[in-house]
């Protein structure tokens, strides 16, 4: 827009050469990229040797292969920014259709029965691998990212210590069932520790959100990322307690036990993948449906109006400490939740399963997905740790129609986690599965209207 | 027990890890002020400016033992390229990540997001380039005890660092309060969109201002090195205290930061005789904390720019 104003004077050829001279810049920013992309699917470093692995990414076929990677995108740029208008009108009608299909009810459940019945029906088509990546990899993460969405996407707060009460939950876990130095007064099965581990997660993010949320909202972020850290260092360093470094082994797995006047009957979850996986989902789709109830409640209205507008939101007489605090508390107990699922299921726990990373994996889910959006959680869980399994488990074998091998080392997964962070936060923030509302906020505050996040200060609160 | 065993000993570490904190410190604290942002990429400038020495070093020295002039040369030239190529880091981030999130005046989430995901990248990358186990700059001078203050020793380490330290840091104060560059930061942080009516190039403010913080960060860089290891995530935990430093010392204040640093350095190290060495970080965060509850706008009060 500012372009075309600037151009207008000098006429026709000025315009031209100003819309070359820009797309020349595009063009050396992709290019940019292109080296980039050479040096982040390039070799591994060698101590001693600082410039081995620039120099061999930067080399031959690989550096020629990326460039034009560059080059395509730069195309599809170009052809996206000239075509923008004619795709949105050609796709205005059957998107409208869409719509009004989906919004009669019917249709509606049909889609969720048939997702509901792909997903009952999935581990039977794969492996024991997949089935083991369906439960430990996928179901607890969007479990994990579910909970997260509620405080990144409802409340809209930045919380980079949430696997903190992940541990809380697991550790709770393997207390409770007799597996640390610590004895418990009574020993219970996975399934009674549920309630305990929600309420010592949720007891844990009120004392922390507590003083921080009556502050700035990025606050937040810092007080939660040191967190994370401290509970590492508490499980690594409490011996007597947590027994330290090697954490804890053989926490029993869910078992249910009727009592003899209803039959006596019996069932263990046992090592294997698929009972765990049929339980995961049971609880997911409860929570889905229950944080699909909360969005659209008293509280999830409070929310949006935090998120929008604070201030209104405050003159209009909703507390937004309290809410947020609400939103912060509910994260971290299903948090917690997802903790016994972990414990139970992989049966030992260690400090370095809890690592700051590992929030930034399930915020990074939660992003991919779609910031507000739940259904994007499970989406975002799902395709993103697929893919990064897939890396993993076909590291260097070549991949099936182009017959090369995918040049990425699982050993770099936090740099893709990352530039992916920044790449959405760049070229979509309301993630692939967008909620309709979190979508529209985003772009009507990059027009300057409300807030569309929770982080500014209250109004009366100590800092301006 | 608590206080008395090594106290003036523990008093100059203190001291010495106190500077590096400001250092850091006032990378958070300066673009706090301009951006309203916590830059969480900070830590990841800091510990390019720790590899970035270890390279020069390490091509200098090769496996000779320099002494004298020599000596003095390296660490000034480290400290140099450190900040050098901390200065360059936070302009290219400042450039890629957070330039098209401002232009789009994208919400403050977005950039909190963006921040955390850049740290995230540049220490993987890092770690991918250059190799991931820790490596300590080679030896550059006779680390020899040059006299004692109540029984602690006073090492040639201690004296570079505060020495250096206190050089940047004066260098900045005046830098901010007399020059033109300083106004325009002051301007900026005050209230950007006057700011930007008042003839000031925001954007051009922004950039400098990463580029300030990334020198002094760079430069702290290099001189953690020396006596830590450099290594890909070298600079998390210091990151993670600089910004307590900052918020202690009154976020968005400057002469606060330098204060926060000093005093946090101090603290965790008197703190240390009453708990386990393992216990140091948790002191650390326990401050912050501590902080956010009773003092959440610092000793000195958050101050860069704001009238009051």
């Amino acid at each position: 827009m500012t372009v075309s104003e600037a151009a207008r004077p000098g006429g026709p050829t000025r315009t031209r050469e100003l819309l070359q001279h820009r797309e020349l810049r595009r063009l050396l920013g992709w290019l940019g990229g292109g080296v980039l992309l050479a040096v982040m699917t390039g070799p591994q470093g060698v101590i001693g040797q600082p410039t081995y692995a620039i120099s061999h990414a930067l080399r031959g076929g690989h550096l020629v292969t990326c460039l034009v990677v560059g080059v395509v995108m730069w195309g599809l740029s170009v052809g996206w920014s000239h075509g923008r208008e004619s795709v949105h009108a050609g796709l205005a009608e059957p998107r409208a259709q869409l719509r009004t299909a989906w919004e009669q009810p019917a249709v509606r459940r049909g889609f969720y029965l048939v997702l509901l019945a792909l997903a009952i029906f999935l581990p039977r088509l794969t492996g024991q691998f997949w089935q083991g990546v369906l439960v430990e990899q996928i179901g607890i993460y969007a479990l994990l990212a579910l909970g997260l969405n509620i405080v990144v996407g409802f409340a809209g707060l930045l919380d980079l210590g949430y696997v903190a009460f992940y541990a809380i939950g697991a550790y709770t876990t393997a207390y409770f069932t007799d597996t640390l130095p610590v004895h418990p007064p009574f020993t219970i099965n996975p399934f009674l520790v549920i309630p305990f581990a929600v309420l010592a997660a949720m007891l844990a993010g009120l004392i922390l959100g507590a003083p921080t949320l009556r502050l700035r909202g990025d606050y937040l972020a810092i007080v939660t990322l040191g967190f994370g850290e401290i509970i590492t260092i508490l499980a690594v360093n409490l011996d007597s307690i947590t027994n330290g470094s090697r954490g804890a082994f053989g926490i029993p797995s869910f078992s249910i036990r009727l009592p003899s006047w209803l039959g006596g009957w019996h069932y263990e979850w046992g090592l294997s993948s698929l009972p765990y996986y049929y339980l995961l989902l049971g609880f997911t789709v409860t929570i889905l449906v229950l944080f699909h109830l909360l969005e659209n409640s008293r509280v999830g209205r409070a929310w949006v109006a935090i998120r929008e507008d604070e201030v209104a939101a405050q003159a209009c007489g909703i507390p937004p400490v309290k809410y947020k605090l609400m939103a912060f508390a509910i994260g971290a107990s299903t948090s917690g939740f997802a903790g016994v699922l972990y414990a139970s299921k992989i049966s030992f726990i260690n400090p370095s399963s809890f690592t700051v990373s590992a929030s930034i994996l399930i915020l990074v889910l939660v992003i991919f997905g779609g910031m507000g959006s739940l259904f994007g959680s499970v989406v975002g869980a799902a395709v993103v740790q697929w893919f990064f399994k897939y890396v993993q488990k076909n590291n260097g074998a070549p991949i099936p129609l182009i017959h090369k091998k995918l040049p990425i080392d699982v050993q770099d997964l936090y740099m893709y986690v990352g530039a992916l962070l920044i790449l959405m936060m760049i070229f979509r923030p309301q993630g692939i599965v967008p909620s309709r509302r979190r979508a529209r906020e985003i772009s009507m505050a990059e027009h300057g209207i409300g807030g569309a996040d929770a982080m500014a200060a209250p109004v009366g609160s100590p800092t301006p | 027990m608590c206080f008395t065993h090594n106290f003036w000993s523990l008093t100059i570490d203190g001291l010495n890890n106190g500077f590096l904190y400001a250092l850091i410190a006032l990378g958070y604290t300066l673009v706090y002020g301009v951006l309203q942002l916590i830059n969480f990429a900070h830590s990841e400038v800091f510990m390019s400016g720790g590899f970035a020495g270890l390279f020069l070093t390490q091509w200098w020295v090769g496996s000779g033992t320099p002494g004298g002039a020599e000596s003095i040369a390296l660490v000034v030239c480290g400290t140099a390229v450190g900040a050098v190529t901390g200065g360059t880091v936070a302009f290219l981030l400042e450039r890629v990540a957070y330039r098209p999130l401002r232009r789009r005046n994208a919400p403050r989430l977005a950039f909190l997001i963006t921040a955390i995901g850049a740290s995230f990248f540049l220490f993987s990358l890092a770690g991918k380039l250059f190799g991931r186990d820790a490596q300590g700059i080679p030896t550059l001078y006779g680390n020899g005890k040059l006299f004692s203050v109540f029984g602690g020793d006073v090492h040639l380490y201690d004296v570079i660092v505060a020495g250096s330290a206190c050089a940047m840091l004066l260098v900045l104060d005046r830098l901010v309060a007399r020059t033109k560059l300083g106004q325009g930061i002051r301007a900026v942080a005050q209230d950007a969109e006057t700011a930007s009516l008042m003839g000031v190039n925001i954007d051009r403010i922004i950039s400098q201002t990463f580029v300030i913080g990334g020198l002094l960060g760079g430069a702290a860089g290099f001189l953690f090195g020396i006596a830590n290891n450099v290594g890909y995530t070298m600079g998390f935990v210091p990151g993670l205290k600089a910004f307590t430093a900052a918020v202690l010392g009154g976020i968005g204040n400057i002469r606060g930061a330098m204060l926060g640093g000093i005093a946090l350095g101090l603290v965790e190290n008197w703190g240390v005789t009453c708990v386990r060495n393992s216990w140091r970080d948790v002191i650390a965060f326990a401050i912050l904390v501590l902080i956010l509850m009773f003092r959440p706008t610092g000793l000195l009060g958050e101050r860069l720019g704001r009238s009051a």
